[in-house]
């Protein structure tokens, strides 16, 4: 999610491909270093409801997660 | 006479053009640079009326692909979400039924609240501001904004919450107004309710 833009897409790519998943896993990178904040939207395994689950690592993406969500982080407005 | 005059014009005409392009190059060498700073200076992103509408419009598929439908109803026909609470006082209160619960505006402050009873307990003002540091001229599109408080809340709500100005309800948000919208609520779940039964009857 970019201000004044809206949804924006940063890169795209099969994981299980090695060159895909050096790229997913640079911009992964960037966006933290920006001081992005990066959730999965997941479906709760105990109650079946849709929520979000904050990845801080590449390696903490669920497997079958179709993309993960960076937004800015929260401050106190 | 007059032609000899006129061909001592002709003479200093031609002497005196050198030095006069001479000063003309000079006096816009000299403008050059106050003529772009001036260019840079009104080197302002141009206006896309239409780009924050469309922005807006990838929010709301966004935001309705990652919430459950019910949320969804929610914010398309009140313009605001509940995100249940996770935390209890005790384990008893881990109910059907969440102790608390917040209201989720766009652009506004989190309002929480008791379901139970309908009490307002605080407003948590909290935003998302831009980072990528050209002059946090713009903000997220309001569903965008929506998104983030809910994956926010839904994922680590402590963290939001910690990092949120906590003030008594009525600091932005009129309580009263809030009040309304809980009113809006229930009337809204107890229609949607009717519906499901009507629905589940006609099978």
């Amino acid at each position: 999610m970019k201000p004044g833009h809206g949804e924006v897409l940063l890169a795209e790519g099969d994981p299980r491909v090695q060159e895909d998943e050096e790229r997913l896993v640079d911009e992964f990178r960037r966006q933290l270093d920006e001081g992005m904040w990066a959730a999965v939207p997941v479906r709760n395994a105990g109650s079946g409801r849709r929520e979000a689950q904050m990845v801080k690592e590449y390696a903490d993406i669920p497997p079958d997660s179709e993309r993960v969500i960076f937004f800015p982080r929260a401050s106190g407005g | 006479m007059l032609l000899a005059l006129l061909a001592l014009a002709l003479i200093a005409m031609v002497l005196a053009t050198p030095l006069a392009l001479r000063r003309v190059e000079r006096w816009r060498a000299g403008r050059a640079p106050r003529r772009q700073a001036n260019a840079a200076d009104f080197n302002l992103e141009l206006y896309d009326p239409g780009r924050e509408r469309r922005a807006e419009q990838r929010a709301r598929e966004l935001l309705r692909s990652c919430v459950n439908a019910e949320e969804w109803g929610m914010y398309r026909d009140l313009g605001f979400i509940r995100v249940a609470g996770r935390h209890a006082r005790r384990e008893i209160d881990r109910g059907a039924r969440p102790a608390y619960a917040y209201l989720v505006y766009p652009h506004k402050p989190i309002v929480a609240y008791v379901p139970e009873s309908g009490q307002l307990l605080s407003e948590y003002c909290v935003e998302f501001p831009d980072l990528t540091g050209t002059g946090g001229r713009h903000r997220l599109p309001a569903s965008d904004d929506m998104l983030a408080k809910w994956m926010a809340l839904t994922s680590d709500e402590d963290r939001v919450i910690r990092r949120a100005n906590m003030h008594l309800v009525g600091r932005q948000l009129d309580p009263a107004r809030v009040r309304r919208d809980l009113w809006r609520l229930a009337e809204w779940e107890r229609r949607r309710g009717n519906r499901q039964q009507v629905s589940q009857s006609q099978r």
